[in-house]
């Protein structure tokens, strides 16, 4: 390399988006994940690390998962003959799969208890439904624009939501006195709010079932927020990825149902994210969507989509795991069941140590209520008891100022 | 307005005038005007919605088919005008670029040896099909075990399933480290930890544009420059590409004083640039750079303080004497700030599974790396497919021997091919890499301009049925360049293109 020269390079300038906090992966959402990543809990190995509960991943059915993929290798082999085997290792269109998205067209609407139909040209694949919320994002607003997202929310959206595509999220107050429930003066008051900053409000983006409050929307808030965004002109986005979980499946009711009840009236400005990852318990294979009742953003989006393909050879496995009708129906059944059992467990659990939890019926999680802990009813005292529980009881647990929760 | 006459001669008089027709007037007038605008605006939504079967030739854009959902909305009354953001606006139109309107057209009548013989040959997409004979046989026989795991490799399915790093699993980034090593002549080593994977090449450079420059920036990027660039930078990142134009005369290499102009003048205009863009080897050129020039690139990136962003997805497919030269090795044998320079590479063109979606970003800035690992959330390689590569980049026998074939074949081809276009009076640009010649049919197309240029073509297109890719759409600024790609061929089936490109070449020269 020769002499050593000391120089002083002007040190090269990065974006701003690049030296951002926008990410928000600065919250205590992500430091425990950190906290859990350096010590993480093992039942013989490691048994005083940090048990992972700050993370939504589905485990209970890795089982019948695993059978499937044991016994059906061959799904992932492409069948005889050179044609099928060539166009699919090439194959990157952005329209994606035919037989995958008949397959999730399908599989979409058997966990709705096909209470709503799907239109299979109307999916757009994306690698996962954060790269799903973010595209609907980029398309549905302008830098500086706002979405309203009622809180507590799941802290990725701050990410997904905000960071590369410059829009704003603006809060829509829920709290425990009507059991977190979106309300329409909570609506119009974010809407004010977002005005008074000078922020355009383009959509509206409701979890259903909500994370991380663990339960599935009512059908007359539905029927509200729906009335709302026709007011206002602007966009409603429906997160669904938890729709398969919900632990009684007639408890659910998709905004896709309510459209089809209405005729498709003002469907145009309704959009509806799925995923894999929840559901079927396989966030590696990273499987979103973004079904559209827009032919704009359909078409607008799929383009967007070549950012965000899946593999072809995922395409092709899940199309087959999907159509297996067999084992979806199991697969929905069991897993249900299993989630039941456990949440009702953890709650009696939580219940006889004195811990009382928002009544759920969905998601991989559970919203406990500990504000009867916290030395000072603040932020400041939640963090502090997060704190604590995470270095000494050694659980990850994520607080509620990390999901933007108005109350300690 | 043909109402707005008789008015006048119903007041009489003076204030008649003002009364009787100046006011009346002007009510017609803004009335007619709100009637027209209401009539139009509901017609226009209307005919979106009876419209929906084939596509006209002037918006490629594949309209959706009627659904039970769509038949049900055209049938309100109420058409619901909410709003798209501006980017959505600009991506929804038909695409005017001749690159994606000539795939498009393909779709629409592909070339098929027994199915339709008489479909349009794609030759505008640079996918390499000489190789897949290689990968199908290596799948069927070591699939099965390469994502589930047989014993030895412990694969289980709690390897695939859960969360995994966003930015790729290490074993990948290791086999993906070793084989850019190979391919790239063996004299440079890659580090892994300065790796972060993405779902393809495509998302690895609009990844790095949001981390080097913000909206409204620019970068310099020589032409001519694939077509994919103008979506990769421009959309979301909002940055813009200024061109630096090569010229035949040099064979279209990059010159250092191009770059200097280009970089005062926007300087002049108030345009900040932040970086270059270069593909080594050059698409659509197919030139490669030599180490003397991508010094000078350093010298002149190190100048203005700016970075480099190198696309080298093409530096395994090599065919000519050249030697390829990534330049991540001159980085390592000159004292040179090396956070300025990220390479991207990936695996869709020298090891053919564009399907797949593999890609990376490779950059000794530590803050790049940062951001862009939190970026691949957007963008993540499904992990059984991550699985599935790791275990083929790790049979060494079949990688050499793949490397080695696939150069061979390609070699073969493009001379082959070249050969024919001189016999037929077509001169391409000198090449040594890449799947596709750089031909000057400048001599066909009448007149000398873009205009000559589309309307050969379009000869093209409709009369041989070949899809070539005009150099309007890779912003070169001389017209009559084509590029032809190769590899969507077999050997066997070049007789074939070039007597197409025979009908059009002797259409031409008989007008003319």
């Amino acid at each position: 390399m020769g002499i050593e020269i000391e120089q002083n390079h002007p040190s090269v300038e990065l974006s701003s988006i690049a030296t951002s906090e926008t990410h928000g992966e600065n919250s205590p959402y992500f430091a425990g994940w950190k906290a859990y990543d350096e010590d993480p809990y093992h039942e013989i190995t490691n048994p005083s690390g940090v048990i992972q509960m700050g993370l939504a991943e589905n485990q209970v059915s890795f089982d019948l998962l695993e059978k499937y993929l044991e016994e059906n290798s061959k799904a992932s082999t492409w069948g005889k003959g050179g044609t099928s085997f060539r166009e699919n290792a090439l194959f990157q269109d952005y329209h994606g799969l035919k037989s995958f998205r008949k397959a999730m067209a399908s599989f979409m609407e058997k966990i709705r208890g096909n209470k709503a139909k799907f239109d299979y040209e109307r999916i757009v694949l994306t690698a996962g439904a954060t790269a799903a919320n973010e595209l609907l994002t980029f398309i549905l607003a302008n830098p500086g624009d706002a979405l309203l997202v009622p809180t507590p929310y799941y802290p990725g959206f701050d990410r997904d939501l905000r960071w590369r595509t410059g829009v704003n999220i603006v809060p829509i107050h829920c709290d425990s006195s009507n059991n977190f429930q979106i309300t329409v003066e909570a609506l119009e008051t974010a809407y004010k709010n977002a005005e008074s900053m000078n922020m355009k409000v383009k959509a509206v983006l409701i979890t259903n079932p909500s994370n991380p409050l663990g339960i599935s929307i009512q059908r007359s808030v539905l029927e509200d927020i729906l009335d709302f965004v026709t007011r206002k002109n602007i966009h409603l986005v429906s997160d669904e990825i938890y729709s398969g979980s919900v632990f009684s499946s007639h408890e659910f009711i998709s905004v896709a149902e309510i459209l089809e009840s209405r005729q498709y009236k003002d469907a145009e400005r309704v959009h509806i994210v799925y995923s894999l990852s929840k559901d079927l318990g396989l966030p590696g294979f990273r499987v979103g969507t973004i079904y559209s009742y827009n032919d704009k953003v359909v078409t607008t989006a799929r383009r967007m989509s070549s950012f965000t393909l899946i593999s072809s050879q995922t395409q092709h496995l899940l199309a087959s795991m999907l159509s297996d009708e067999s084992f979806t129906d199991n697969y929905i059944k069991i897993n249900r069941e299993r989630l039941r059992k456990r949440y009702e467990m953890i709650i009696e659990g939580l219940k006889s140590a004195g811990i009382e939890c928002l009544k759920g019926n969905a998601g991989l999680f559970c919203w406990m209520n500990m504000s009867p802990m916290l030395e000072n009813d603040t932020r400041e005292g939640e963090l502090k008891l997060w704190n604590e529980i995470l270095n000494e009881v050694k659980l990850n647990i994520s607080p509620g100022c990390s999901c933007h929760c108005s109350e300690p | 307005m043909k109402l707005i006459v008789p008015l006048q001669s119903v007041v009489q008089g003076r204030n008649g005038f003002l009364l009787g027709s100046l006011i009346p007037c002007a009510l017609f007038y803004f009335l007619q005007l709100y009637l027209k605008r209401r009539r139009s605006n509901s017609s226009n939504s209307s005919n979106n919605n009876n419209n929906p079967s084939s596509p006209s030739s002037s918006s490629p854009t594949p309209v959706l088919p009627r659904s039970s959902s769509r038949s049900n909305l055209s049938s309100r009354g109420s058409i619901s005008r909410v709003r798209v953001s501006k980017l959505a606006s600009i991506l929804s139109k038909p695409d005017d670029s001749l690159y994606y309107i000539g795939l498009d057209r393909v779709l629409q009548d592909p070339y098929h040896v027994f199915v339709n013989p008489n479909g349009i040959i794609q030759l505008g997409l640079s996918d390499n099909k000489l190789c897949l004979d290689l990968i199908e046989k290596w799948l069927v026989k070591n699939l099965e075990g390469s994502v589930m795991g047989n014993g030895d490799m412990n694969l289980s399915i709690n390897g695939i399933v859960p969360y995994q790093p966003f930015d790729g699993l290490n074993e990948l980034k290791i086999a993906l480290a070793d084989f850019m090593h190979q391919v790239m002549g063996g004299s440079v080593e890659f580090d892994p930890s300065n790796m972060v994977l993405t779902s393809g090449a495509t998302p690895a450079i609009e990844i790095l544009s949001f981390c080097l420059a913000d909206q409204g920036n620019a970068f310099l990027v020589p032409t001519p420059f694939y077509p994919g660039f103008d979506r990769d930078v421009r959309w979301r990142p909002g940055i813009d590409l200024i061109p630096v134009h090569c010229r035949s005369t040099d064979n279209f290499n990059l010159n250092i004083t191009a770059l200097e102009q280009a970089f005062s003048q926007a300087r002049k205009r108030g345009v900040k640039v932040r970086g270059i863009l270069i593909s080594n080897p050059s698409n659509p050129v197919g030139n490669i750079l030599t180490p003397d020039m991508l010094f000078s690139l350093l010298d002149f990136a190190e100048d203005k303080n700016i970075h480099i962003i190198a696309d080298e997805v093409f530096a395994g497919s090599t065919y000519g004497s050249e030697e390829f030269v990534s330049i991540a090795e001159v980085l390592d044998s000159e004292y040179i700030d090396k956070s300025r320079v990220h390479i991207i590479y990936g695996l869709s063109k020298d090891l053919s599974i564009a399907g797949f979606r593999v890609g990376l970003i490779y950059s000794h800035n530590k803050t790049v790396l940062d951001a862009a690992k939190k970026m691949s959330r957007f963008a993540t390689i499904s992990a059984p497919t991550q699985r599935l590569v790791t275990s083929m980049l790790s049979d060494k026998r079949f990688i050499q021997e793949y490397i080695e074939t696939n150069r061979n074949r390609i070699r073969r081809v493009h001379d082959e091919f070249v050969d024919c276009l001189t016999k037929l009076g077509i001169k391409c640009a000198k090449s040594s890499a890449g799947m596709f010649c750089w031909a000057d049919m400048s001599g066909l197309i009448k007149p000398y301009s873009e205009k000559g240029e589309l309307e050969l073509w379009e000869k093209f297109m409709s009369v041989a049925k070949i899809n070539i890719t005009p150099g309007s759409a890779c912003h070169c600024i001389e017209p009559g360049w084509f590029r032809i790609c190769f590899t969507t061929i077999s050997f066997e089936e070049i007789p074939l293109v070039i007597e197409r490109i025979r009908k059009v070449v002797e259409t031409c020269k008989s007008s003319s």
